[in-house]
């Protein structure tokens, strides 16, 4: 215990550096697969035969696979097999390679989320503002949205806590993030080696943090029951 | 000449014909009541002239312009199919409000973002804002609202939300204003409420096309009721005769099935 009180200052610091690379990951994939996701979405939903069955075939593909596998081909494919390294090597290329996995795949499960909401929201709304000599693009943007976004908060909420614990699976190609971090005195790091309880302590960030995102997500969902 | 000319509709759903060579005219200022039941065709029709359904064949003319001609040229693009849209207003039988907006809002969201699109809107912003507003307003006391404005759908009765819904329709000042069934959703007091500010929009003569159940309501406001069947309109014609005299025996027959409840 006493052991443990002497390293804390040294594991917080290291944690606190992996966990700002996690955070990282998670805000650029949010960033990213909330409008990729919409794209695809539309896409699935569209008329053109072609397009839907090819979105549906790629959304088939990265959901039915693990993102684990998936983050691995997309890091060393492109070196290993095509001997073309576009990633680069170093933390920077790891992060980028990451940053494309998670997006992608994030995408691909929001999107099946987005078609719920705007296949939820009734026919007549659409309707009514086409009488009303609103255009498509009007009727999305003013009518179907709003009522698309207060349909999906609970599930999107779901799949957002699941990123959040998801971007450890980036230890996988060495990107330093928080499990990295903690591994690393289990090996020997800054003097410390042989210790299992940083790797063990990390689940304390993901906690605190998902307690947050919670809080937040509950605060929107109240804020728009204000409509019915 | 008639203010709407409807000639020779037919429209298919897959190998059913819904609607079967359907002709009829109406006068500036009048109120035409479609009866007829279920799966007659009633409801399509209404959809035809809002641009909700393409017809097969037939003709659409309203104040002498062609709006839809089935032999006619190319289909229309989307701004072309909006324009001629704006001819016709359509209230539904289940409202369809935006639930996110107020009443107000409601009635106040597509004439904003028509206005929107005026070079002028950018300079006169304040004023054409204000005066939308102004409008809105005004439609809503008279659809007896006037404490309801900042109201959410879902805070509304259903006889509320109708009126509403009619006001939404009038603020865009169509030739003809349509209504589905307006009633058929309500109970019967909060029926009573629309169809007065319907009998009102009647006395102030404003040209209507009603698909309703309310026979009675007919009689007294429409001066022409058509009786539709199996997409067929099987009798037109005066009120009175259509609904007290009927020549065919399916009109009787229908009849009689509403006056015996």
């Amino acid at each position: 215990m006493e052991q443990i009180a002497e390293q804390l200052p040294i594991v917080v610091h290291s944690l606190n550096i992996g966990f700002l690379q996690t955070l990282k990951l998670f805000f650029i994939t949010l960033a990213g697969a909330f409008p990729l996701g919409l794209v695809i979405a539309f896409g699935s939903m569209s008329r053109f035969r072609p397009l839907s069955y090819l979105t549906k075939t790629i959304v088939w593909i990265v959901r039915g696979t693990p993102l684990m596998i998936q983050l691995l081909i997309v890091y060393y494919f492109p070196g290993l097999v095509l001997h073309n390294p576009v990633w680069g090597g170093g933390e920077t290329g790891r992060f980028a390679a990451a940053s494309v996995s998670f997006i992608l795949n994030y995408a691909c499960y929001f999107s099946e989320i987005y078609r719920g909401g705007i296949q939820g929201v009734p026919i007549g709304q659409e309707e009514a503002g086409l009488v009303l000599g609103m255009t498509k693009r009007q009727i999305f943007f003013h009518v179907t949205l709003l009522q698309m976004i207060k349909r999906i908060v609970p599930p999107m909420s779901n799949e957002i806590i699941t990123l959040v614990k998801d971007t450890s699976l980036a230890r996988i190609i060495a990107l330093q993030e928080i499990i990295w971090a903690g591994q690393a005195f289990m090996k020997g790091s800054q003097g410390i080696s042989g210790a299992i309880w940083p790797l063990f302590f990390t689940a304390v960030y993901y906690l605190i943090c998902n307690g947050a995102l919670t809080i937040l997500l509950d605060r929107l969902e109240k804020k728009l029951d204000y409509f019915k | 000449m008639p203010i709407l000319e409807v000639s020779h509709i037919r429209k298919y759903f897959g190998q059913t014909e819904v609607l079967k060579d359907i002709s009829f005219s109406l006068e500036q200022g009048q109120a035409l009541s479609i009866i007829g039941s279920s799966g007659s065709g009633k409801t399509t029709l209404l959809r035809c002239l809002n641009f909700l359904e393409r017809p097969d064949e037939g003709s659409i003319r309203v104040n002498g312009e062609t709006l839809f001609d089935a032999g006619g040229q190319k289909a229309l693009s989307e701004s072309e199919i909006r324009k001629r849209r704006l001819h016709f207003g359509l209230v539904f039988q289940a409202f369809h409000l935006f639930p996110q907006y107020t009443a107000l809002e409601n009635v106040m969201l597509a004439k904003e973002l028509l206005a929107k699109e005026l070079p002028s809107y950018k300079e006169d912003k304040k004023r054409i804002q204000a005066e939308i507003r102004e409008q809105a307003k005004e439609l809503l006391s008279q659809m007896g609202l006037s404490d309801r404005m900042e109201n959410y759908p879902h805070q509304l009765s259903g006889g509320q939300c109708q009126r509403v819904a009619i006001a939404r329709a009038l603020a865009l000042s169509p030739d003809i204003l349509c209504f589905d069934e307006p009633t058929s959703a309500l109970d019967p007091e909060l029926t009573g409420e629309v169809l007065k500010v319907m009998r009102e929009l009647a006395d102030q003569n404003t040209t209507m096309i009603i698909v309703t159940h309310e026979m009675a309501f007919a009689r007294d406001v429409a001066s022409q009721v058509i009786f539709m069947d199996d997409g067929y309109i099987l009798e037109q014609g005066d009120p009175h005769q259509v609904l007290e005299h009927p020549k065919e025996e399916r009109t009787r027959q229908f009849l009689i099935r509403f006056t015996n409840g």
